[in-house]
């Protein structure tokens, strides 16, 4: 059996296109020390430290966990570096989260970063490969024929990856540490912003963001025993799948792997309707489109119907009666290696009543969840303000 | 550790035979057959497999995400519970480890590949260093491993004969590997008459570039003793990283070493060492030979310590791999029957910044892995 595992502390920087007053060991900092204050405990309080972030190359350092291991207090420490793609960011809080769980220790420092105005993440994510035609069209390229295919087999009309667009960007305003700050988003703006890769428009997409999360994950004792200006939030599923990029019985719009992961962090938590038993959640969606198609893979909505969810509002912080990305989500910060941690910080942070302008009311269950590679890692949890 | 250690074993153990250039393979061709023995070994298939965790680095395939198309020498369907490491495969068996403690999951593959063939290697490793303070003087590796040689000779803990013993006895052990790259019986008077490479290295005290993989299949209770008649039992596992700063470490110590190995329950083999813990054999993930020096004394391992009969990562160095390959191929002392106690170690980073030891032992008595961090 397993131990029970807490959120005690969180942690963002300022989310920006380049965050040029700081070097990659003053960004993670950055959001570790707000951890550790959120946590009220001190770099020595700390026993092992879990970094994760997308491709080296994105900042043309390899391994760079090992240089900022001084600035992370992780001198005389185990340190983890993990790497599983765009959901990096998430599974490197399960990786954490196991390292308590598992009795090995009790107050665990996880972190997850980006500066990808260090690079360009286009150029580093078309590196030509043997044997593989180059895209050369990055992530976006690669993901619009799936929603294209999303759109023909569910039949949802044009506007809805707009409705989701203005959505994430309007929750952004009441984020204060979100990237995107678009004062006069509007449905015009996205319908009328370029075609990148049809059916995605410009601000469809998620920006290049540099900035990091993190967390301090503790265990029940230290949780118990902690004083928090928060409540701390309890791990009550967690789960990772993963499966191949390519083969002739793998449906990319709906992938297995995703399905198998919510069911799995669901039964653990003990959760049968979603749509009903979690009050908030924060999806990877770094298209658009990838709302409705995420709905309907997670159980919120049947197959074909999520885009209805968005259509009619469900979604939103505005009446909406399952908030997702109330944060404003990958649309509006994408430090891509953080950006699946930003999920599960965000989760965490509505479990303890601790959003701000964007808190959802009275909840007891949130869901933070990311995914990678070519829709086949996926990392999620589920956290709530109860004991499990 | 807030609770007893789940006795959990290295049951299976392969490895590639390790080459200067893997021409024709690709990365995925390069792990099947590897994956494919470790499973033939204990009967098992990859649908029999808790968990799987890998360890790799895209700055030596030069393209990102490498380890996405590596998973397919698995075969990852139906979905599998999957992660992996930017680091050496020996911290994916870490990992993989963690979880099998808590007690659900009863298995695991743990897998890593590493091809330097492809790349540059002095240019690559400098970028693993201060992107901002040190990278951008390239510093390459085997000077950057001279600086702790000759601090080992500045302080009269080593001369230049010692680092020739190593590396000649390293490689007349790897007469006996068939998966070794550089394996040769020569002496130690005609070692020290080739050349410097940089002073006060001579080639015999580089290791070999190599293209390699490996993989370890992991059991805990009862499921290790239905498939190895012998497992390998995890008794204690740690690792610690130590600051990046050159110039702010005593480079002929390993504290991180020290401190990883108390966390695993291994308190030394020399007159300090408790007589319950001493070890037959260590696999020490030494790339350069002077570095073996430094982990004998920072491990407290006495004479009498078979050290790398595989030849080591001397003979064999395809990084990202050799530390998992440490944790093999002391594991597969005793399943061979060969030890009854063995001491795996696994390196990473400049100068052994980062270090791993796992304790192993062929009965799964209650380990004392510790973990109680802080520095």
């Amino acid at each position: 059996m397993a131990e029970r595992c807490a959120v005690i502390g969180v942690g963002q920087t300022r989310h920006a296109s380049a965050r040029t007053d700081v070097s990659i060991a003053g960004l993670v900092r950055e959001a570790a020390t707000r951890a550790l204050e959120d946590a009220a405990l001190d770099w020595a309080d700390i026993d092992a430290v879990v970094i994760g972030k997308a491709p080296d190359m994105f900042e043309g350092v390899m391994m760079p966990e090992l240089y900022l291991a001084p600035a992370l207090g992780a001198v005389g420490k185990p340190m983890i570096r993990v790497h599983t793609a765009g959901s990096v960011g998430g599974s490197t809080a399960l990786v954490a989260a196991h390292l308590v769980s598992s009795g090995v220790h009790d107050r665990v420092l996880t972190v997850a970063f980006e500066k990808q105005s260090d690079s360009d993440a286009m150029w580093a994510l078309s590196v030509p490969q043997p044997f593989s035609p180059p895209l050369l069209a990055g992530a976006g390229g690669y993901f619009a024929p799936i929603i294209r295919a999303y759109m023909r087999r569910s039949g949802a009309p044009d506007h809805i990856g707009i409705l989701v667009a203005v959505k994430d960007r309007l929750h952004a305003l009441k984020n204060p540490y979100a990237h995107l700050h678009i004062e006069d988003i509007s449905f015009d703006m996205v319908k009328e912003s370029i075609m990148l890769w049809d059916p995605i428009r410009y601000l469809e997409t998620c920006p290049s963001s540099d900035g990091a999360a993190a967390m301090v994950l503790a265990s029940e004792r230290v949780a118990d025993s902690a004083s928090l200006s928060a409540p701390p939030a309890w791990v009550h599923g967690m789960a990772m799948r993963s499966e191949p990029t390519m083969f002739a019985g793998r449906d990319q719009v709906a992938p297995r792997a995703s399905a198998d992961c919510a069911a799995d962090v669901y039964d653990q938590a003990g959760i049968t309707e979603p749509r009903r038993e979690i009050q908030v959640a924060e999806v990877y969606v770094p298209f658009s489109w990838y709302e409705p198609m995420w709905l309907e893979s997670l159980g919120f909505a049947a197959p074909g119907e999520g885009w209805k969810l968005t259509d009619a509002g469900a979604t939103s912080l505005d009446g909406g009666d399952i908030p997702w990305n109330a944060s404003g989500g990958v649309l509006s910060s994408n430090p891509i290696g953080a950006s699946g941690m930003l999920r599960f910080l965000e989760a965490a942070m509505q479990a303890r009543g601790q959003a701000g302008e964007h808190q959802v009311d009275g909840v007891r269950r949130a869901l933070g969840h990311a995914y990678g590679g070519g829709s086949q890692f996926f990392a999620m949890w589920v956290l709530g303000t109860d004991k499990p | 550790m807030n609770r007893p250690v789940r006795p959990v074993a290295v049951v299976a153990f392969a490895q590639s035979k390790n080459v200067r250039r893997e021409d024709h393979r690709n990365e995925v061709e390069m792990l099947m057959p590897v994956v494919g023995e470790v499973f033939a070994k204990v009967g098992m298939t990859k649908d029999e497999m808790g968990f799987v965790c890998s360890g790799s680095s895209d700055y030596l395939v030069g393209a990102p995400f490498s380890f996405v198309m590596a998973l397919d020498a698995v075969g990852a369907w139906p979905p599998m519970r999957e992660s992996h490491v930017e680091m050496d495969g020996a911290w994916a068996l870490y990992e993989a480890w963690t979880l099998l403690q808590e007690g659900e999951l009863d298995t695991a593959l743990v897998y890593s590949f590493g091809r330097s063939s492809p790349t540059q290697l002095d240019k690559v490793l400098a970028l693993q260093l201060d992107p901002y303070t040190l990278a951008p003087l390239w510093p390459d590796p085997v000077a950057v491993a001279a600086l702790q040689a000759q601090a080992l000779i500045d302080a009269g803990l080593a001369s230049e004969a010692d680092f020739a013993e190593v590396a000649a006895r390293s490689r007349r052990d790897a007469l006996g590997n068939p998966n070794a790259q550089v394996a040769v019986d020569k002496s130690v008077d005609q070692l020290l008459a080739d050349d410097y490479v940089v002073r006060p290295l001579r080639r015999h005290c580089l290791p070999p570039i190599s293209d390699g993989s490996a993989a370890i299949v992991l059991a805990a209770g009862d499921r290790a003793i239905q498939v190895c008649a012998r497992p390998a039992w995890i008794t204690g596992i740690d690792h610690r990283i130590e600051t990046h700063q050159l110039g702010a470490r005593d480079l002929t110590a390993s504290p991180s070493t020290t401190a990883a190995a108390r966390g695993a329950g291994f308190l030394g083999n020399g007159d300090d060492g408790a007589p319950g813990t001493r070890v037959d054999v260590a696999e020490l993930h030494a790339p350069f030979a002077h570095q073996e020096l430094v982990l004998r004394r920072a491990l407290g391992l006495s004479d009498d310590v078979a050290v790398n009969p595989s030849g080591g990562a001397l003979a064999a160095n395809a990084l990202m791999v050799a530390g998992l390959t440490r944790i093999g191929e002391a594991a597969q002392r005793i399943i061979d029957g060969s030890a009854q106690r063995a001491l795996a170690h696994a390196t990473s980073g400049p100068c052994l910044q980062q270090n791993l030891v796992c304790a192993l032992a062929a009965t799964p008595e209650a380990g004392t892995t510790t973990s109680e961090g802080g520095a």
